[in-house]
């Protein structure tokens, strides 16, 4: 996985609540069996109408979406991440992420920044008011910042200490844990014999 | 202090614990499909890993197979594609797979439990958020992503921080006709989406020990609908009923052993829970969706509310959008609204007692004209039992479309769709926007509510038919 120190770019305001993995990614366009290729399919059902944010040209080259409470509820598919990651997003902001979404974005390299509401907001007025605008996340110190001056936006975010780790490091998940190895093998022989199996 | 049902089987299953880290926990089963594994296989093949446990791997085919000549190979190339990918996968990595095909094939949360294969104090994963079903059998089990599929094939284990606790109790008993759909669906929009995030629930109280393993399964499986990490059940004697004689149930000196384990895993008296909710069933009614997400729901003889009433500035921008995408008037009387499509089926109703109790109101009935009946069995178990038991004729015979197994118009992936502006009544578990085909508009329901709607072509309940003159005109088995 890439490292992940600080990003800055074009900020997408979202201003949506409960956007779901359906909607960032239908159903139809899972078929592929690669994880490329997948911005086809991203907000497909509002890719129609040019009054949706990414159709607008000063935030088609976005890559910090800012999204209301809720974000990437619903089904477990890793595909609205990397529909997210193939069209160019490298984070996305929410006050509130549902969990196998979150997890996902860990997982693959995209950061999920959790802050207050009050902060989404506060973003939504400054990307609308100056189209174009960057937002930079940045991990090493938490914070999202965005504008100028005395308005000037900055703020912290939460993601928990292990994922930033990861993140920071550019870290496989599968190989820390085949460090221990050991400790898987110990546990499985301490299962009991009448735990079912598919293979006999 | 005591612990709580889902801390005991989580505890039981921490392979490794370190400060500052998620723990290690060991996966007894993992489930896969078609859909969110090859990805992860690729994963492996890329970085010469083997599958570290395929005795402990089940594969079949679900979400993107075809309903209808699933004897024939599939139309669709890209769906062929993903299928075909799968039993290479399988194939090459040992893990045992139930093709569209097998007797055994069907969706994945409906197979687990027929086999046996899902039992009390496991830990269950599946590259699906509605793995949360399986917490019917007092298993902590949920859905991953296609990153953690492959860790899971490659480790047997999975990185996990422990999730809070919560319980939902539910006092009294449900009335004639309400089911535990529709105590799930007031249940999440009494809470909302994100109500029960960070969270493994616990669903207990006398209601909920009154329902059988199918009404169980479907208020677990929609855990996730209300944003719980997952959803269980303490196991009893209904649970134990259920698994005893399936084929990959424990037998003989083992199940007395496992019987005996499994009778430990409830929650102490005097565990605590980080939250409780308590509902009263006995007040509860048969309940549907009005909006795009599942906690946008209101009874079925209410009426379709006015965003205006929304305290919440984002609820209500969200009712607001939602009534337009819906084409629904505040104020309309839920009964009111007009239905396309009745899709009886899905991982949330798609097993042998839904299809019966749709079938006990659908005889001697006909559908609607301008209406149509899809039913899609769970599993082409459920399938053949059902066509055991003439439930098809049933169907048949009243004007519905019986299938073959799958998650069908649940998610619109193969080509049970909706077409644009076409409006369900679906058993399913999710109604966003799209969800069963583009532009198509859902409303949840509990299996009554379908059949009926069915019948009358408007959302309806039972007790909305007029009484059939005579019964038992057309059995079915002849």
């Amino acid at each position: 996985m890439e490292k992940f120190s600080t990003h800055t770019g074009v900020g997408v305001p979202l201003r949506r609540s409960n956007v779901d993995t359906d909607q960032i990614i239908p159903a139809v366009y899972l078929k592929r069996v690669t994880r490329t290729g997948f911005e086809d399919g991203l907000f497909a059902a509002w890719r129609g109408d040019p009054s949706f944010v990414l159709n607008k040209p000063e935030y088609a080259a976005g890559s910090v979406l800012v999204a209301g409470p809720d974000f990437g509820t619903g089904s477990s598919r890793e595909h609205a991440v990397w529909a997210l990651q193939n069209y160019g997003f490298r984070a996305v902001i929410s006050p509130r992420f549902a969990d196998i979404f979150r997890g996902n974005s860990g997982k693959s390299g995209l950061v999920a920044a959790q802050v207050d509401e009050k902060v989404v907001q506060r973003l939504w007025d400054h990307l609308e008011e100056f189209p174009g605008a960057t937002v930079t996340v940045d991990l090493e110190t938490r914070t999202v910042k965005a504008g100028e001056g005395p308005d000037a936006i900055e703020d912290s975010f939460d993601i928990d200490d292990y994922t930033r780790w990861r993140l920071l490091e550019g870290l496989d998940d599968v190989g820390i844990t085949l460090s221990h190895e050991e400790d898987i093998e110990a546990f499985e022989k301490t299962r009991p014999t009448w735990k079912p199996v598919t293979i006999h | 202090m005591g612990k709580t049902l889902s801390e005991k089987v989580w505890d039981e299953h921490v392979v490794r614990s370190a400060e500052g880290e998620p723990d290690l926990l060991f996966i007894d089963l993992h489930l896969i499909h078609e859909v969110t594994s090859p990805q992860a296989f690729d994963g492996l093949r890329l970085a010469g890993r083997s599958v570290r446990r395929p005795d402990l791997t089940l594969a079949t085919e679900d979400h993107n197979v075809p309903t209808v000549d699933w004897d024939k190979p599939i139309a669709d190339p890209v769906s062929r594609t993903q299928v075909e990918t799968l039993r290479k996968n399988t194939e090459e990595f040992g893990v045992r797979s139930h093709p569209l095909g097998d007797v055994e094939q069907g969706i994945v949360h409906i197979i687990g439990p027929q086999l046996g294969l899902t039992q009390p104090g496991m830990t269950i994963v599946c590259g699906d958020s509605h793995t949360s079903t399986h917490g019917a059998f007092g298993a902590i089990a949920f859905g991953i992503g296609t990153s953690e599929v492959e860790h899971v094939l490659a480790t047997q284990t999975l990185m996990q921080a422990r999730p809070k606790t919560m319980a939902v109790t539910v006092t009294g008993d449900l009335p004639d006709g309400v089911t535990a759909k529709d105590l799930v669906l007031t249940l999440i929009t009494q809470t909302g989406t994100g109500g029960g995030q960070g969270y493994i629930v616990e669903y207990r109280g006398p209601a909920i020990e009154a329902l059988s393993m199918e009404g169980r399964m479907t208020v677990c499986n929609m855990s996730i609908e209300w944003g719980a990490k997952a959803g269980l059940i303490a196991p009893d004697k209904t649970t134990f009923d259920y698994i005893e004689g399936r084929p990959e149930a424990p037998k003989g000196a083992d199940w007395d052993a496992a019987v005996e384990h499994w009778k430990s895993l409830v929650t102490d008296d005097d565990a605590r829970f980080d939250k409780e909710i308590v509902l009263d069933a006995s007040t509860m009614t048969p309940f549907v969706t009005w909006g795009t997400n599942p906690g946008q729901g209101v009874q079925l003889g209410g009426t379709v509310p006015d965003p205006a009433q929304f305290e919440d500035a984002d609820e209500r921008v969200g009712a607001e959008k939602a009534l337009e995408y819906m084409a629904l008037e505040a104020g309309t009387p839920m009964r009111e609204v007009k239905v396309d499509t009745v899709f009886v089926g899905s991982c949330t109703n798609g097993r042998i007692e839904d299809l019966r109790l749709a079938a006990e109101i659908i005889k001697g009935r006909t559908v609607d004209k301008d209406t149509r009946l899809l039913v899609v069995p769970g599993s082409v178990r459920v399938r053949m039992q059902a066509e055991d038991e003439g439930l098809d004729i049933i169907f048949k015979e009243a004007g519905a479309e019986w299938r073959g197994a799958g998650c069908s118009m649940c998610l619109g992936m193969n080509p049970d769709q909706l077409t644009p502006g076409e409006r369900s009544a679906s058993t399913s578990n999710r109604n966003f926007e799209g969800r069963q085909g583009k532009g198509g508009r859902t409303h949840l329901v509990s299996v009554p509510v379908a059949a009926a709607t069915a019948v009358r072509g408007t959302l309806s309940s039972p007790a909305d038919l007029p009484e059939l003159v005579s019964t038992g005109a057309t059995d079915g088995r002849a």
